[in-house]
C-alpha cells in the first residue's frame, strides 16, 4: 500500500528511478533508524535527514524501502535532478 | 571554560554540538547515568515492534562523537552545588561547571495501586526498560496494558507483535479523548481490535496481583479481575525534579526558564522535557514532551551558554506519531479538556492542543485518511492528519504563519466539503503569494 502511494500523483516509477531522489523532511523525524537499518544496500539515510539533505548517495538505488517503512512519513521521492524536464 | 551537560537525551546532545558550532576549545563534559548514552527515545517503540534491532537506534558514529570533542562522564549527579559552580556525583567526587546544562528529562509517573512494584509492571521511559519488556514478553502470555497518549499505544502495538495477548483499560469512553475525536478515537481502537487487542472501556485499576512476587492478574475498580502475567503502564510522565529541589532555582512543573533556556541562575541552563519555558508570544510557561523542541531547546541553550545570544521561538506544536499503524501528524490546537487516562501530560503531547480557542471543527475523510481541521475566525488553527500526510507539511506553514484563510473559510465549513482539495488549492495560492 505504502509502496504504490510512493509512486501516485503523475511520477511514474520510471520517473523516479532515473531522476529521482529520496528526499526528507527533517522535522518529521526523531533519528529513530529504520531507514538507515532496513536500506539494503547500507546507506545511512538518516545521516543525510539529519543534515536535511536528499539522499544524494551515488549508490542509492530508489527502491524505496527507507520510504515506505519510514513510521513517520519523512522521507519522499521528488524530483531533483537540475537537468529533468520540469513537470507542468 | 568548561561546560557540564546532564543528560544524554536530544537536548543534551544538540546542546553539545551547538556549543563546538561556536566554541571550538572550550572543554565540554556530559555527565549521565544513562549506561547507553545517546540514542533515540521516540525508535524505541520501534524496537519493541521489533522493526529495528537495538543497535540501530544510535544514530552518531564514534567519529562524530571525535569530532565532536567531549568527553562523556557516566555517574549520578547526587546534588548541585551553586555557590562552588560544582556537582557532586554519585555522592562523592566534585565536577566544577562555568556553564551547566540541565538536560534530565522526565520519567514515567509510578503506578500508585497496590502491586505495582510487582515483577512483570513495566514501563517505557529508557533502552533498559524496553528490554526489560523483551526479555519478559512471552509469546502466548497475557498482558494488561494501562494509560493512555502514545506511550500506552506503543506498549499495546509492542507486546502485540511480540505474540502476547493484550488487554488494553481505559478510564473512559474512548482512546485519548482530549486530542482526538470520537471518530479518530474510533478509528484507532477499531484498529486495535482488528489486531486482537481487547479493550475495557470505563475500566480502572484497582490493584495489581501477585503470585511469588510476580504478576497474576489485576483487579478492577468494580471487581472484575484479569489474569495476566505482564501489566504495562503510562498514565503520564513527570519532570525529574528531584535533583533541584535545594537549589532554589525557580521551578513550577518543570525548571522554569526564559526564552535563552536560562533559569533564575544565570550560569544554568534547562532544555527539553525538564524545562518550562516562557513564551514570549502567550506569556505563559509550558511544558512540551515532543523529541523536535527538546532538539530545538538543546540546541538554543548550547548557543546561549557558548555567549552567542539566541531565542527559541516556540512553533505550532507539531507531532507525528503511529497510532494503531496510522501515520498521525498533529498540528497545532486540536483537543480541550483533561483525559482521564493520562496524570499530567502525555509524552508526545502539548499543553497548547488542549488551549482551544473559538474553534469551530471541519472534517473529512474515512479511517485511513483522514483529516481534521480546527478553524478559528480568519485562521487555522491546529489539525490532525491519519493517513494520507500530502499536506501535513502545507497545514503546518499556513497554522505556523496564521495564514488568513477567509477566502476558503466557508467552503470549508460547508457539509461534506472537500478539505483536501480546498485546502490543496488555497495552499499554491497562498504560496504563491509569499514568493512575490
Amino acid at each position: 500500500m505504502a509502496l504504490l502511494n510512493i509512486f501516485k500523483n503523475d511520477t511514474s516509477k520510471r520517473v523516479v528511478l532515473t531522476t529521482g531522489r529520496v528526499v526528507s523532511e527533517s522535522s518529521r523525524c526523531v533519528q529513530c533508524g529504520i531507514c538507515s537499518y532496513n536500506c539494503p544496500i547500507g546507506i545511512d539515510v538518516r545521516a543525510h535527514v539529519w543534515r536535511s539533505e536528499p539522499v544524494n548517495h551515488s549508490e542509492c538505488l530508489t527502491c524505496g524501502e527507507c520510504v515506505a517503512r519510514c513510521p513517520r512519513g519523512v522521507l519522499s521521492f521528488a524530483q531533483t535532478d537540475l537537468f529533468a524536464r520540469r513537470k507542468e | 571554560m568548561r561546560y557540564v551537560i546532564i543528560g544524554a537525551g536530544v537536548a543534551g546532545i544538540s546542546a553539545v554540538e551547538a556549543i563546538r558550532s561556536v566554541d571550538t576549545v572550550g572543554e565540554i563534559i556530559m555527565i549521565s547515568d544513562d549506561p547507553h548514552g545517546y540514542y533515540s527515545r521516540p525508535g524505541l517503540a520501534y524496537f519493541l515492534t521489533g522493526e529495528l534491532h537495538d543497535k540501530a537506534l544510535f544514530p552518531r558514529t564514534k567519529e562524530h562523537y571525535k569530532r565532536l570533542n567531549f568527553n562523556y562522564l557516566r555517574g549520578r549527579v547526587t546534588r548541585i552545588l551553586r555557590s562552588d559552580h560544582a556537582l557532586l556525583i554519585d555522592g562523592k567526587s566534585r565536577l566544577v561547571y562555568d556553564k551547566l546544562l540541565l538536560a534530565i528529562g522526565a520519567r514515567a509517573t509510578p503506578l500508585d495501586v497496590p502491586g505495582a512494584k510487582l515483577e512483570g509492571v513495566v514501563k517505557l521511559d529508557h533502552l533498559e526498560d524496553a528490554k526489560n519488556i523483551l526479555k519478559q514478553a512471552k509469546r502466548g502470555k497475557t498482558a494488561v496494558v494501562v494509560g493512555g497518549g502514545i506511550t500506552a499505544l506503543e506498549l499495546t502495538e509492542g507486546l502485540l507483535a511480540r505474540g502476547m495477548k493484550v488487554h488494553y483499560l481505559l478510564r473512559g469512553d474512548r482512546y485519548w479523548s482530549n486530542v482526538l475525536d470520537k471518530h479518530e478515537s474510533e478509528v484507532v481502537e477499531n484498529r486495535l481490535e482488528e489486531e486482537g487487542v481487547t479493550l475495557h472501556h470505563h475500566s480502572e485499576l484497582k490493584e495489581v496481583i501477585g503470585r511469588h512476587g510476580r504478576v497474576s492478574g489485576v483487579v478492577l475498580q468494580d471487581e472484575r479481575a484479569l489474569k495476566c502475567d505482564m501489566l504495562a503502564y503510562a498514565v503520564g510522565i513527570r519532570p525529574c525534579l528531584e535533583l533541584i529541589q535545594e537549589t532554589n532555582l525557580a521551578k513550577d512543573r518543570g525548571i522554569l526558564v526564559n526564552e535563552h533556556m536560562q533559569t533564575t541562575d544565570p550560569n544554568i541552563y534547562a532544555a527539553g522535557d525538564v524545562a518550562q519555558v516562557f513564551d514570549p508570544l502567550t506569556g505563559k510557561s509550558v511544558l512540551d514532551s515532543l523529541w523536535n523542541p527538546a532538539h530545538e531547546q538543546g540546541q538554543v541553550a548550547g548557543l546561549n551558554m557558548a555567549g552567542r545570544k539566541t531565542a527559541y521561538l516556540k512553533s505550532a506544536p507539531f507531532n507525528v506519531t503511529r497510532l494503531a499503524g496510522l501515520t498521525t501528524t498533529i498540528i497545532g490546537v486540536v483537543g480541550h479538556g483533561k483525559d482521564d487516562d493520562m496524570i499530567g501530560i502525555a509524552r508526545g503531547d502539548s499543553e497548547t492542543w488542549r488551549q482551544l480557542p473559538e474553534a469551530i471543527v471541519a472534517q473529512s475523510g474515512f479511517d485511513v485518511n483522514h483529516m481534521r481541521l480546527l478553524i478559528s475566525e480568519k485562521n487555522l488553527v491546529g489539525a490532525i492528519l491519519m493517513g494520507d500526510q500530502t499536506l501535513s507539511r502545507p497545514l503546518q506553514k499556513m497554522i505556523a504563519a496564521k495564514a488568513d484563510i477567509s477566502p476558503i473559510r466557508d467552503l470549508l465549513m460547508q457539509p461534506n466539503a472537500p478539505l483536501a482539495d480546498l485546502i490543496a488549492q488555497f495552499w499554491m495560492s497562498w504560496r504563491a503569494t509569499l514568493a512575490l
